[in-house]
């Protein structure tokens, strides 16, 4: 039996190798304790990664996911912060990144702007309306009586982060969505072929605006760990590399950007990869600077590894592959 | 005869004049030869604020207490806001000196990147305030921490803290800012100073996050994971130790590491101190620094050819909290710039 050298195989097996390599040659580096924090420190990743993956198999992609996340919950702390009952104040949050998936959906589907341009103009309005009209500050500090929250980015269970018990959630969550499900199915569908699935008689449009509240909802979710692993949100992440970085574990994991390709295992193969080189290139204190080169090599090389054992097809290649 | 003059003229009329003298002191008193022109100097001039960005403590303490006295001096204020983008910083930047406004206040993002604007800046005869953050280029005021003073103090500190015997080890880490600010470049140099005299001190980490608190608290994360005993972190901003902060006690060992940072000494620099957060928090009094920037101000326009050729360097008087310093007053709110 001949197995494929696709992507996602050479990904994992690149950050096996990385982890054998790190764990031979730095002597903290496989204990139960680094490998949880190297998880860890990823986990957010890896849900927003989740959230996106949602859309790009759908032939989408929101850029709007980091803007969504910050405003939405720094829009959230700021509420508590004045007063406003928790609960009430999540519902709010809630509520903003659905209305934000739902326009950002309506002018994917029924306007039909491609979602390349929706979602970079809805991200660059969520920020500038969150920043203009709903918060004074652009740090958001968590209000002291949002306690019981604080567990989701600083709780425990037996011992594991309760970050990494969420991406698991998450994980089991979207994997059984796109297996099982019936809209999960119609993504994947009208991912690989628009006017082919529209023809069979699938609901395409409505799927569509569904995508991307899915992944505000996800958004939303990975704003809250991370906010209350640091107590405070910060909106400047949305000028951040966070969104690329976002891609980058999407797309480094095999979810092809032209859709219909892939699931949760990719995202997590991906995420798996950085977390590695994240956690083996801050133990050997490599430079920052340099890390993002390491970052950007290896990038390549997985890169130019699949372009060699699976060569652009051009049966199949769409126009619009990125 | 004599005395009967003496008596009888002169002395009612000096009386007379001392009264005259009274009531003239007490209906008008005597003006001030300098308040007029003083106060006519800075109708109609222009002052522009050029800061990484609004929105977070020290860009909003400064430009709230220069706004003040723009509105009291009747002068025109007005703020550029580049959301920490340095293209669009150097963009607003290049706007401004078409605009000739008489003084640009600039918070520089890192050293090199308005170095050339400021220099064209100055030469079309626009005054330069730089504030807390320097570029190379050496413009007429610069307002603001002495970086480097306040890395040696910050390595002080920890040597201190971590001197063998005294802590679980003599293991200490650092987290940077974003490496070409101002900020960063040059603390690190004063904690080198320091620490190339203590061998015995060992860092273990030096990284940099971004400014970011997220990014910090990974890294601290890996840090204390690998190095359980570390016993001191250097971090270069309180705003972004908030997660450096979060690690350690997420770690367990809140009381244990000794955290020292540094920042405008805002209400939440406080707050952390006294929940455990931070050990120490150097403050570089944005109040303090506001007052500087707005004399620097006055004194520009009140004689602008006389101050052309100034260079003049405010370094803020810093103060290290502790604990034991937090008391009310001690940290600034935004209202209590003005009380």
């Amino acid at each position: 039996m001949k197995i494929a050298l696709t992507q996602e195989r050479i990904v994992f097996a690149l950050a096996v190798l990385l982890f054998a390599g790190f764990a031979i040659v730095l002597p903290n580096f496989l204990t139960a304790g680094n490998v949880l924090t190297l998880i860890r420190g990823v986990s957010v990743l890896g849900i927003l990664g989740l959230g996106m993956a949602v859309v790009v198999i759908g032939r989408g992609i929101d850029l709007s996911i980091v803007a969504n996340m910050a405003i939405s919950v720094a829009w959230t702390l700021d509420m508590a912060d004045r007063g406003v009952p928790l609960g009430v104040a999540l519902s709010l949050g809630f509520g903003f990144v659905v209305l934000m998936g739902l326009i950002t959906g309506f002018l994917v589907a029924y306007v039909e702007i491609p979602p390349l341009f929706a979602t970079l103009a809805m991200g660059a309005f969520i920020y500038g309306f969150g920043r203009a009209a709903l918060l004074s500050q652009d740090v958001i500090q968590m209000p002291a009586h949002a306690g019981i929250l604080n567990l989701a980015g600083t709780g425990h269970v037996l011992g594991v982060p309760m970050p990494i018990i969420l991406l698991a959630v998450a994980s089991l969550l979207a994997f059984l969505f796109l297996r099982y499900t019936r809209p999960g199915r119609t993504i994947y569908g009208f991912g690989d072929n628009l006017q082919a699935a529209r023809i069979t008689g699938l609901s395409v449009r409505p799927m569509q605006v569904a995508q991307y509240v899915i992944s505000g909802i996800v958004a939303f979710a990975a704003g809250i760990i991370t906010a209350t692993a640091v107590e405070s949100m910060n909106t400047r992440i949305v000028n951040g590399t966070l969104i690329y970085d976002v891609i980058l574990v999407v797309v480094l994991g095999g979810v092809g950007l032209s859709g219909g390709k892939g699931g949760v295992r990719n995202v997590l193969v991906g995420t798996l990869l950085i977390g590695v080189l994240l956690n083996g290139m801050t133990i050997m204190d490599v430079q920052y600077t340099v890390q993002n080169v390491v970052k950007s090599l290896i990038l390549l090389v997985a890169i130019v590894v699949d372009s060699l054992v699976n060569p652009r097809d051009e049966q199949t290649a769409q126009q619009g592959d990125i | 005869m004599r005395s009967r003059v003496w008596f009888g003229r002169v002395l009612p009329a000096l009386f007379g004049i001392t009264l005259l003298a009274f009531g003239v002191a007490r209906a008008d008193g005597i003006d001030d030869p300098l308040r007029a022109p003083t106060l006519n100097a800075f109708k109609g001039k222009t002052v522009a604020f050029l800061p990484l960005s609004m929105g977070f403590d020290l860009t909003e303490g400064w430009g709230a207490m220069m706004k003040h006295q723009a509105d009291e001096l009747g002068y025109k204020f007005e703020i550029r806001d580049p959301n920490w983008n340095t293209d669009a910083g150097a963009q607003a930047l290049t706007q401004l000196i078409s605009e000739k406004p008489d003084i640009i206040v600039v918070h520089n993002p890192d050293v090199q990147s308005y170095a050339r604007l400021l220099k064209k800046a100055e030469a079309a005869g626009i005054a330069i305030i730089q504030v807390n953050m320097k570029s190379a280029t050496p413009t007429q005021y610069y307002v603001g921490a002495d970086w480097i003073g306040l890395g040696e103090r910050a390595a002080n500190e920890v040597v201190k803290a971590c001197a063998p015997g005294k802590g679980p080890s003599t293991k200490i880490a650092i987290v940077q800012g974003a490496l070409t600010a101002a900020a960063s470049i040059y603390q690190i140099k004063g904690v080198d100073n320091v620490l190339s005299k203590h061998p015995e001190i060992k860092v273990v980490s030096n990284q940099a996050a971004d400014w970011d608190a997220s990014k910090a608290r990974a890294v601290t994360q890996t840090v204390l994971q690998q190095n359980p005993d570390l016993c001191g972190i250097i971090g270069f901003w309180d705003g972004q130790d908030t997660g450096t902060g979060a690690a350690i006690r997420e770690a367990g060992k809140t009381g244990k590491v000794f955290l020292i940072t540094s920042g405008g000494g805002a209400k939440s620099a406080c707050e952390n101190l006294e929940n455990g957060t931070f050990s120490a928090d150097t403050s570089y009094d944005v109040p303090g620094q506001g007052r500087d920037i707005n004399s620097a101000i006055r004194a520009i326009l009140e004689d602008k050819a006389a101050t052309k050729d100034l260079r003049v360097v405010l370094y803020t008087p810093l103060r290290v909290l502790t604990k034991a310093d937090v008391k009310p007053g001690a940290c600034w709110t935004p209202q209590s710039l003005f009380e």
